[in-house]
């Protein structure tokens, strides 16, 4: 059933707006026994462009992000990240060297910050391993000798810029654990950013956020985009988000790629209206959302974001 | 729950006394089982062989001990409100922060008060004795503290690289006759492998899987040590090891033609105090060096990465850290300062038998870092001088010895699982300059 549904796909995956890939998952699998959690998907992602992983819960989304960062090794396909001068074959890598040399970074869908330590500290962890380098891997940064200290001085101030996006520089001594809700999510996003990322991968960031931090959010994802040139990939539920900001969507459904192209493109997918409207789930569509898909625009969104 | 079991009958302020009961009574029948064959018989000699002595009474008291405890304890865990709760971590927080800030003035005069308590005038031999032990067992918590309070990785064989450090060091010097200033620090670089080589396997598991095979290798090098006689001579142990001396000057009353000793290089006459005055200050300073060094790695970038991978591996992963690397570096310092006391163990005992290397041992350290609060270098001081200081004020005492320790750590788990003085400072901060450039 899956080759009969790969023959007919162009060989050459490209991004719909025709922006150079940054990001290639061909035929990517991923089984847990019996159960096929992501199933012969394949999509490019273009570099500095904004582009959402949707689908209904259980369609294998954050499966599909924990192989590209090496928490889970994938069944079948290949994952291979183009910086331009150099190419990572994810699959092949440990997870943290993903983050590590492929410069891949993520956020949970679950918050994993580190509790006990500070705002600060949490960013400068970020940073890590430029700062290892730096220290002359501790031996020099013990005797104090070398350009620890500037090193460090730099990690602080690059924090800081992170902490200013996220509106966070007041809470910077605190304990990370001790923040909001909402501000913990700004953090797990200002951390993996600290650590100059390529490609951003964001598990629904907006889960749990009131209307305002949700357009906050918005303008922080459109501002690294924009500004630090880089790509997003976003797993989101909230519509209105996703037809806001993204610049291409990928919709799965029971692990299987349904939908893929521009936002204008995939709202009027009849298959991903009938996956959203099917039979017996269509009681669970929030009203907003079957307005969304129906074709109206949603509200006080440009479309484009631009 | 209180709430629901308030309508039932024979409760008081909405607190089910039937259900207490019940769990009180549970928790005696354990204690009953226990209570008999512990602390109910006991083997006596008597003439012509060995006898059992029945003690029943005691069986009673410990009994009723723990049924009455027991339902103190269950009643107040059922009247106190969650916010008291709260309450009291935070003023136990607070403590805990003022302690932290008291010993940045305090240190300072503990530093002196170290330095010159031999010379005080109440000072003694016995003292200084004990507070070489003390200083002993602060740089072994010091050790065990990078590990289990800053990497989080729970170590129950530390004794382990204690062991390897004391009879690294034992061995070195007495068959290549190498002075103590070159065995040192020799011993603490074969601990420090003897951390990565047993760290390589064992520190891909989490938590208890991690806390069990420690434990196992702990006992495996004890049981080594006890059967390689060829090379560790087994239980008779070592003897003989080479004491310190003081830059090639012996502590020793009688002189070798043409060389000198300590007294009488510098023109005193010998006292047997000299020596236990030097040893007092060779383990201050070893504990010295050990709390320098990780003030200052704890501000390092491998510091935090300690303490991130003990508050989140999986985010650590995400970050690019590597956690195996990471955690073998906390596991060989730790090992290697582990070494280091044993070294000096080693040297100041003159002997040294697998014996002193037992699973007590790895658990009154535990029980040292847990007690003075997971990552706490002061917290380390106070629970050492209460632990180890205090047993041994109170040696008449030695049945009840266990049963105190046990206590405390009981009760530090059920009020405060994170340690007495468990409170940790940001390692850098934004400082206040920055907060005026918030929007
Ligand atoms: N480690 C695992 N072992 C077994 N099954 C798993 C594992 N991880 C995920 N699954 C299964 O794979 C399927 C996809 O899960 P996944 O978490 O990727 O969904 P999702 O699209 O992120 O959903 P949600 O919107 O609820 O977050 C689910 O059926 C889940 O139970
Ligand atoms: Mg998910």
């Amino acid at each position: 059933m899956s080759l009969a549904e790969a023959a007919p796909m162009s060989p050459k995956i490209v991004v719909p707006s025709g922006a150079r890939p940054l990001l290639t998952v061909e035929h990517l699998t991923m089984r847990f026994g019996g159960l096929v959690a992501v199933n012969d998907v394949s999509f490019a992602a273009g570099d500095a462009e904004i582009t959402a992983i949707i689908g209904p819960n259980g369609a294998g989304k954050t499966t599909l992000f924990n192989c590209l960062t090496g928490f889970y090794k994938p069944t079948v396909g290949r994952l291979s990240l183009d910086h331009g001068e150099r190419q990572f074959l994810l699959e092949r890598m440990d997870d943290f060297r993903i983050a590590q040399k492929a410069h891949v970074a993520r956020t949970f869908q679950n918050i994993r910050l580190f509790p006990a330590m500070s705002v600060l500290e949490n960013l400068i962890v970020a940073q890590h391993n430029a700062l290892m380098r730096a220290s002359g891997y501790s031996v020099f940064g013990l005797l104090g000798i070398g350009g620890y200290r500037q090193a460090e001085s730099d990690a602080v101030d690059w924090a800081r810029y992170w902490l200013e996006q996220v509106n966070l520089v007041d809470r910077a001594d605190d304990n990370a654990g001790d923040l909001p809700y909402g501000a913990q999510r700004r953090l797990e996003i200002a951390r993996a950013m600290c650590s100059r990322p390529v490609l951003l991968c964001l598990d629904e960031p907006a889960a749990g956020l009131n209307p305002r931090e949700s357009a906050e959010l918005n303008a922080l994802l459109t501002y690294i985009k924009e500004k630090h040139q880089i790509g997003l990939l976003l797993i989101e539920h909230d519509m209105s988000v996703v037809m806001e900001i993204s610049d291409h969507i990928v919709v799965l459904d029971y692990g299987s790629k349904i939908s893929d192209g521009t936002p204008e493109f995939v709202r009027g997918d009849p298959a991903v209206i009938r996956a959203y409207l099917g039979e017996e789930e269509e009681d669970e569509i929030p009203p907003e959302v079957a307005a969304d898909l129906a074709g109206e625009a949603p509200p006080g969104g440009e479309g484009e974001g631009r | 729950m209180a709430v629901e079991a308030g309508k039932r009958a024979g409760s008081i302020d909405g607190v089910d006394l039937q259900a207490l009961f019940k769990e009180a009574g549970l928790a005696a029948f354990v204690a009953f089982g226990l209570a008999i064959s512990v602390v109910g018989v006991r083997t006596v000699t008597i003439p012509g062989g060995l006898g059992l002595e029945y003690r029943w009474e005691w069986v009673v008291i410990a009994v009723a001990a723990v049924f009455i405890g027991r339902f103190v304890l269950a009643f107040r865990r059922e009247t106190r409100s969650p916010a008291r709760r709260a309450e009291r971590e935070a003023t136990m927080d607070r403590i805990g922060a003022g302690v932290q800030k008291v010993a940045r003035i305090a240190g300072p005069l503990l530093f002196i008060f170290a330095v010159a308590l031999p010379w005080m005038p109440f000072s003694n031999r016995y003292i200084v004795d004990i507070a070489t032990l003390v200083l002993t067992y602060i740089m072994l918590g010091w050790g065990l503290n990078i590990v289990v309070g800053l990497a989080g990785l729970l170590d129950l064989g530390y004794v382990a690289f204690y062991a390897v450090g004391a009879y690294s060091y034992a061995l070195i010097a007495i068959h290549f006759d190498l002075s103590f200033w070159i065995c040192l620090p020799l011993a603490g670089l074969f601990a420090a492998l003897f951390g990565v080589l047993l760290g390589f396997p064992v520190l891909r598991l989490r938590g208890d899987y991690l806390a069990i095979v420690t434990l196992g290798f702990g006992e495996i090098i004890r049981v080594v040590l006890l059967n390689w006689y060829e090379l560790t001579r087994g239980p008779d142990g070592l003897s003989g090891i080479p004491r310190p001396s003081f830059f090639g000057l012996p502590f020793s009353r009688r002189v070798q033609e043409g060389s000198d000793t300590f007294h009488t290089f510098f023109g005193i006459d010998y006292t047997s105090m000299q020596r236990i005055v030097f040893l007092y200050y060779l383990i201050l300073a070893l504990a010295l060096i050990t709390n320098f060094f990780t003030m200052r790695i704890r501000r390092l970038p491998v510091g935090r990465a300690w303490e991130a991978l003990r508050e989140d591996e999986i985010a650590c992963r995400s970050l690019g850290i590597n956690p195996t690397n990471t955690k073998l570096t906390a596991f060989a310092i730790g090992a290697m300062f582990g070494g280091f006391a044993g070294s000096f163990f080693a040297t100041r005992q003159g002997f040294i038998s697998p014996e002193s290397f037992t699973f007590v041992e790895s658990a009154v350290i535990l029980a040292i870092v847990v007690l003075g609060g997971m990552g706490s270098q002061i917290g380390v001081v106070i629970a050492s001088v209460l632990l180890i200081g205090g047993t041994e004020l109170f040696r008449e005492l030695e049945q009840f010895r266990m049963l105190a320790f046990g206590g405390a750590m009981v009760a530090i788990m059920v009020w405060r699982p994170r340690g007495l003085l468990a409170h940790r400072d940001p390692t850098l901060r934004l400082g206040a300059a920055a907060k005026g450039g918030g929007p």
